[in-house]
């Protein structure tokens, strides 16, 4: 099997617009699960209201597209009433931070045996590009049409804070790296978060100068920095550029887990 | 044995494996009784974060098969209600149980109502029917709740046991039988679409790790479970059914009490008026005073009204101002009195008797 064969092809054409990067983090978030060598049917996906949690309509696993924000809890029911089925979570920033965000920090605590996967666009893109909690200061959405001023949520930061057992951040740019992140949350006890940031051009882009996909990865690609040199630099008492994104491993732990298979 | 303690006994005697919970008074007896004993039954006790993450862990632990349980009061069955919704649309079998208290909002934290009859059956948006079971006593908390999970695979809805403060916290003697009937949800037969409602307008349950592939969601979808939002035809089609799985079966699921069926004035009851009225008809026994009392409220049935061929005046005294006598006024041209009562009081069967007499 490749990554291929989990999708349910007859759900074909996708939503997505041309140029999301949602496709992208699902290819690497099965390909993930497709190294595991786990069978179609032990594997649940559950998810939230969004764009990225329209990706579980199109894989052939059970799964549970559920309501805004609420994705955690539900994924809560369903692992410890079977610790026996592997589940996988995906969301986006508006689902997991806003509407979600309490249940996000409360499965990071319990360290429910979940790994959970937030394409992290930056803005709502379903409904039309209004700002999120991840919307950057000074960024047009149809909400801030003056620029964002409302400072940003670090979700990794968060939930490393929170309790979680693994967290990573990567991009929808750093296809590999990201692929192994998840693959390293599949394998990790306990709660797992990887946060993707992904490119949004028709609701993000088109609205703040990075109106070209390639733009969009390109901004991705130039602007991260790996959470160890970040860490390095701080060290030596260098200035770390206030705009560069920290990605790589945040975390990994053995806090006691729930919903771990005996 | 208190009433929250018999809903709690019901529901392991029914086969409940799964609660997911928050405190709130006056119902927080029924999670603390489920979180000393469920682990000893190797279920699951989880306490969430608020009552949203609590119904959806209940329908996630659903799908995986376990008879999944909530309990709550008014305040938390608000924050439910968008889940309800979720849970009508997906058709998942689950059993919420509401203690109820005096609202609105924080209100009467510590008194009994019935002021959430018309919340639990239209709070969610959009068009559903839903099942609603009432106890008055100790013994029906115990037995009504053993049902509520029996309907609740049956028709693959959430079912809601509509209790309240004055039952929740009655201490009775009752008897816990040595074998409760329990009847398994239908599981998915292969080859059959997950969401063919088949000849009861219920389809098998296509339960998680089985093979079944199921795709489930809140949105709008075909029989395959595949969202398809803006066809006229699925929508209608889909949310007809859901409603007539339910409406359609409900003089086949009534469940009540006659009494006097000759009677001109007639007592319709249910929850903790039911024992007043009995009080009233015990020390006052009178073949012109009749009985209907309902331990299932919703569906309504209401053709039980025409049992009473000679009734003149139909009385429906409720904790409430008046929520159930809209269904008992819609459904007969006689006329219909409301006692309402507000306050957290139970009626006194001097109010009552004074209304039979036509006392002031």
């Amino acid at each position: 099997m490749t990554f291929m064969d989990w999708y349910r092809e007859d759900r074909l054409p996708h939503i997505y617009c041309t140029g999301c990067g949602n496709g992208t983090v699902i290819n690497c978030t099965l390909e993930a699960v497709e190294q595991m060598g786990w069978a179609v049917d032990d594997t649940v996906f559950i998810s939230g209201i969004g764009c990225s949690s329209r990706a579980p309509g199109y894989i052939k696993t059970d799964s549970l597209h559920t309501t805004h924000g609420r994705a955690l809890a539900f994924a809560t029911g369903v692992k410890l009433a079977n610790p026996r089925l592997n589940v996988v979570v995906f969301t986006g920033d508006g689902d997991l931070a806003a509407i979600g965000g309490n249940h996000f920090i409360h499965a990071c605590r319990r360290n429910v045996d979940l790994t959970v996967v937030c394409m992290n666009n930056m803005i709502y893109g379903m409904t039309g590009g209004q700002g999120s909690p991840c919307t950057p200061v000074g960024a047009i959405s149809t909400t801030t049409p003056y620029g964002a001023v409302e400072p940003v949520f670090d979700l990794s930061e968060l939930a490393v804070t929170a309790g979680a057992n693994y967290v990573a951040r990567w991009t929808s740019y750093h296809v590999k790296e990201l692929t192994k992140a998840v693959k390293d949350g599949l394998e990790t006890p306990g709660f797992s978060f990887i946060e993707a940031l992904t490119q949004c051009p028709t609701a993000y882009g088109r609205r703040n100068k990075l109106r070209q996909v390639s733009d969009m990865i390109n901004y991705m690609r130039t602007n991260v920095i790996l959470i160890q040199k970040k860490q390095r630099m701080l060290e030596r008492g260098e200035a770390v550029p206030e705009e560069k994104i920290p990605v790589g491993e945040f975390v990994r732990r053995n806090r006691p887990a729930m919903g771990v298979p005996k | 044995m208190q009433g929250n303690t018999a809903c709690a006994e019901g529901a392991l005697a029914a086969g409940c494996n799964f609660f997911g919970g928050y405190p709130i008074t006056p119902s927080t007896e029924i999670a603390e009784h489920m979180a000393r004993r469920l682990p000893k039954k190797d279920g699951v006790f989880v306490q969430m974060e608020d009552e949203i993450a609590s119904i959806a862990t209940v329908i996630g632990a659903s799908w995986t098969g376990a008879r999944a349980m909530t309990a709550t009061s008014g305040p938390g069955f608000s924050l439910m209600m968008e889940n309800i919704g979720y849970a009508v649309m997906t058709e998942t079998p689950c059993v919420i149980v509401n203690i109820q208290r005096g609202g609105p909002s924080t209100g009467q934290p510590t008194m009994g109502a019935q002021g959430d009859m018309l919340q639990c059956r239209f709070g969610s948006h959009g068009d559903y029917s839903t099942i609603a079971l009432c106890p008055s006593s100790v013994q029906e908390m115990y037995d009504l709740t053993v049902k509520a999970f029996n309907l609740a695979d049956r028709f693959r809805v959430p079912v809601f046991v509509m209790s309240d403060e004055v039952i929740g916290h009655t201490r009775e003697r009752i008897t816990i039988p040595d074998h409760v009937e329990i009847v398994p949800r239908r599981p998915l037969e292969k080859g059959t679409l997950p969401f063919h409602g088949g000849d009861d307008g219920v389809p098998g349950f296509p339960e998680f790790g089985r093979g079944h592939g199921v795709h489930v969601t809140g949105l709008t979808h075909d029989e395959r479970g595949y969202p398809e939002a803006t066809d006229p035809h699925i929508h209608e089609t889909l949310v007809r059914r859901l409603v007539s799985k339910v409406e359609s079966a409900r003089h086949d699921i009534a469940d009540y009490e006659v009494v006097n069926p000759d009677a001109e004035t007639v007592f319709v009851t249910y929850g903790p008026p039911t024992r007043t009225v009995k009080q009233v008809m015990h020390d006052h026994p009178d073949e012109r005073v009749g009985h209907l009392h309902l331990r299932i409220v919703w569906p309504f049935p209401e053709r039980l009204l025409k049992i009473f061929t000679n009734a003149k005046t139909f009385i429906v005294p409720e904790m409430n101002m008046g929520q159930i006598v809209r269904e008992v006024e819609r459904h007969t041209c006689l006329p219909v009195i409301r006692v309402s009562k507000l306050g957290g009081e139970l009626h006194t069967p001097d109010e009552l008797q004074k209304l039979l007499e036509g006392r002031p």
